[in-house]
């Protein structure tokens, strides 16, 4: 049985919620697992701190709640500093790389960064930088099928905002796959 | 036994198909798959996302959605469109259930069908209004003052909440009352897969109607099963109902023997009943030694100490309580006798383990595995107490 614990942090108004509903549906929707979603739901929530917990699992969540995740998207520098301490052992960190400074991890920890909001941006809307991190993540962890989390994507955004959504998408996700093959040779090379 | 017809869900308020959905969104579509075509209510955290999607979805399926002035009102508001021949319901946490009280008596006395979905915070007062408790339950049974019996079910999930707020419908339609959904912050607030099957896989108990002339009928006449029909509307049927003790006609009686009469029966067709409204679900009873109660998101995050306390050889049975109220009363004294001990895991200081207390009556051990709320019990907590019960 296979359980994964995944944090999404940022800050209210970034679509931190989203991005856990898409990984969510994707992993019990579209990819024949069990996704658990959960979220901060104080008063804090609005335009400061704000968290989203999604637990996929092989089999059904029993316990709700994430305790070690051993995945983060952290899209602002608060989130990644309050919940950096409570990772897993051999968790991986995805940021923004604009937002988000990386500060020492324990080792086995692995850290990506990623210019979300820069991408975004480029491709005519900020609001879609959740969207830009959800593709990292897809390639990053390879925790779910990639066909699974478009087809999230594009049964949940707001109909005519498909294409920019996918795009996004595949940005953040060519930008892993590169990533990451540029990270493998640097190991091989040492 | 008195037989009740069902009929199917109209598929014009059935949004089939597999969704990714928190516990108050399905629970909304529960209530809209029930046909439900009434809403009164007044938004509070946790629940108000049942009234959004409520108010959402209503335009579409040819129902009423009123934002009340507040509480109290939504209450009568539900019981009126009751009255005027629609199911209706509404939804509520910790403050507005307790201003919901005294009308949800009136909904007792009157015999009136509807659905309270009580999505529980952390109190007292306004206590902890983003955060999860089970520590209204004592007040779904109490709350409103005078004699009476109950029926408040339980989802753990999501999928569940869909399911139970369709059962709600059905049973308060099948016994004449209103009936609770008693979930929390945390089920309301998690989002998990629902399947909402075809509407030809959903049977609903229709509202039960008198086949007596309006020249012959009286509002309080029980059938065979002491729930009483009711007429329809709009079709020349003139009564009187009143939460005052009333006779069969609905007229008011202040005697003694009208009192008898009349509160008796509130409370025998529910105790009468209880067999066929009790759910529990059980798991492993045979040769426990020890036996863990729980309901609600509780029975989810005890699984895993249950799995711990196995693996070391302990006997641990489980009894989920869909149904709260009625308590399973015969079951829990029954196993008494035969277990070493219960474990009563809750969300609050102790409440339903009350119950379990008194049922096992000294015959084995009762241990409760409190929480003030805030967030779900700590798994290891739950396998302390087994270990501590096996003792």
């Amino acid at each position: 049985m296979s359980k994964t614990e995944i944090k999404i942090t940022g800050f209210g108004g970034q679509g931190v919620i989203l991005c856990g509903y898409l990984i969510g549906k994707a992993a019990s929707i579209y990819d024949n697992k069990h996704a658990t979603l959960t979220q901060s739901f104080g008063p804090e929530a609005r335009g400061s701190a704000c968290s989203a917990q999604v637990v996929v699992s092989d089999s059904r969540v029993l316990y709700p709640y994430v305790t070690h995740p051993s995945i983060m998207l952290a899209m602002s520098h608060d989130g990644y500093a309050t919940h950096k301490n409570s990772m897993a052992d051999e968790a991986v960190i995805l940021y923004d790389q604009d937002l988000v400074k990386p500060e020492e991890h324990k080792a086995g920890v692995k850290v990506y960064g990623i210019p979300a909001t820069r991408f975004a941006e480029e491709l005519g809307r900020k609001i879609v930088s959740n969207i830009v991190m959800l593709g990292f993540f897809s390639a990053v962890t390879e925790l779910l099928d990639r066909e699974a989390v478009q087809k999230a994507v594009e049964t949940s955004v707001p109909k005519g905002t498909e294409e920019l959504n996918l795009k996004a998408f595949d940005k953040g996700y060519q930008y892993g796959l590169e990533l990451k093959s540029e990270k493998a040779e640097a190991v091989t090379k040492a | 036994m008195t037989k009740i017809k069902t009929v199917k869900a109209d598929p014009r308020d059935v949004l089939t198909g597999e969704h990714y959905l928190d516990g108050n969104h399905a629970s909304a579509e529960g209530g809209i798959a029930a046909g439900c075509k009434f809403f009164g209510g007044y938004p509070i955290t946790p629940s108000t996302e049942i009234a959004e999607r409520i108010s959402q979805r209503f335009p579409k399926v040819g129902g009423i959605f009123i934002q009340m002035e507040d509480e109290m009102a939504s209450m009568n508001a539900i019981l009126g469109a009751s009255w005027g021949g629609v199911k209706s319901m509404t939804c509520t946490s910790g403050p507005g259930f307790s201003l919901m009280m005294e009308n949800f008596g009136l909904g007792i006395m009157l015999e009136t069908p509807c659905v309270l979905v009580n999505v529980q915070r952390g109190g007292p007062s306004t206590g902890l209004p983003t955060l999860p408790g089970q520590a209204d339950m004592m007040q779904a049974r109490w709350g409103s003052h005078g004699d009476y019996e109950v029926i408040a079910l339980c989802p753990d999930s999501p999928q569940e909440s869909f399911e139970l707020t369709i059962h709600a419908f059905n049973l308060s339609e099948r016994y004449r009352i209103p009936v609770f959904v008693m979930t929390d912050e945390c089920v309301g607030h998690m989002t998990e897969k629902v399947v909402i099957p075809g509407a030809e896989e959903i049977d609903l108990v229709p509202r039960r109607y008198t086949d007596k002339s309006p020249e012959e009928y009286w509002p309080y006449i029980p059938e065979k099963d002491l729930v009483p029909l009711m007429p329809p509307v709009g079709k020349g049927y003139k009564f009187h109902i009143t939460g005052l003790t009333h006779d069969y006609r609905g007229y008011p009686v202040i005697n003694a023997e009208v009192q008898e009469k009349c509160v008796r029966r509130l409370m025998d067709k529910i105790i009468k009943n209880a067999k066929d409204i009790i759910w529990i679900e059980e798991k492993d009873i045979e040769g426990a030694e020890v036996v863990l109660l729980s309901y609600g998101i509780t029975s989810r995050v005890v699984q895993p100490a249950i799995e711990k306390a196995k693996k070391e050889g302990i006997k641990v049975g489980q009894i989920r309580l869909v149904t709260v109220w009625p308590f399973p009363e015969e079951r829990v004294r029954e196993l008494a006798s035969k277990i070493g001990a219960y474990v009563m895991v809750e969300m609050n200081y102790g409440q339903v383990y009350y119950e379990v207390e008194r049922c096992a009556a000294g015959k084995c051990k009762t241990v409760l595995v409190p929480h003030a709320g805030g967030t779900v019990h700590n798994p290891e907590d739950v396998y302390v107490a087994i270990k501590e019960a096996v003792k």
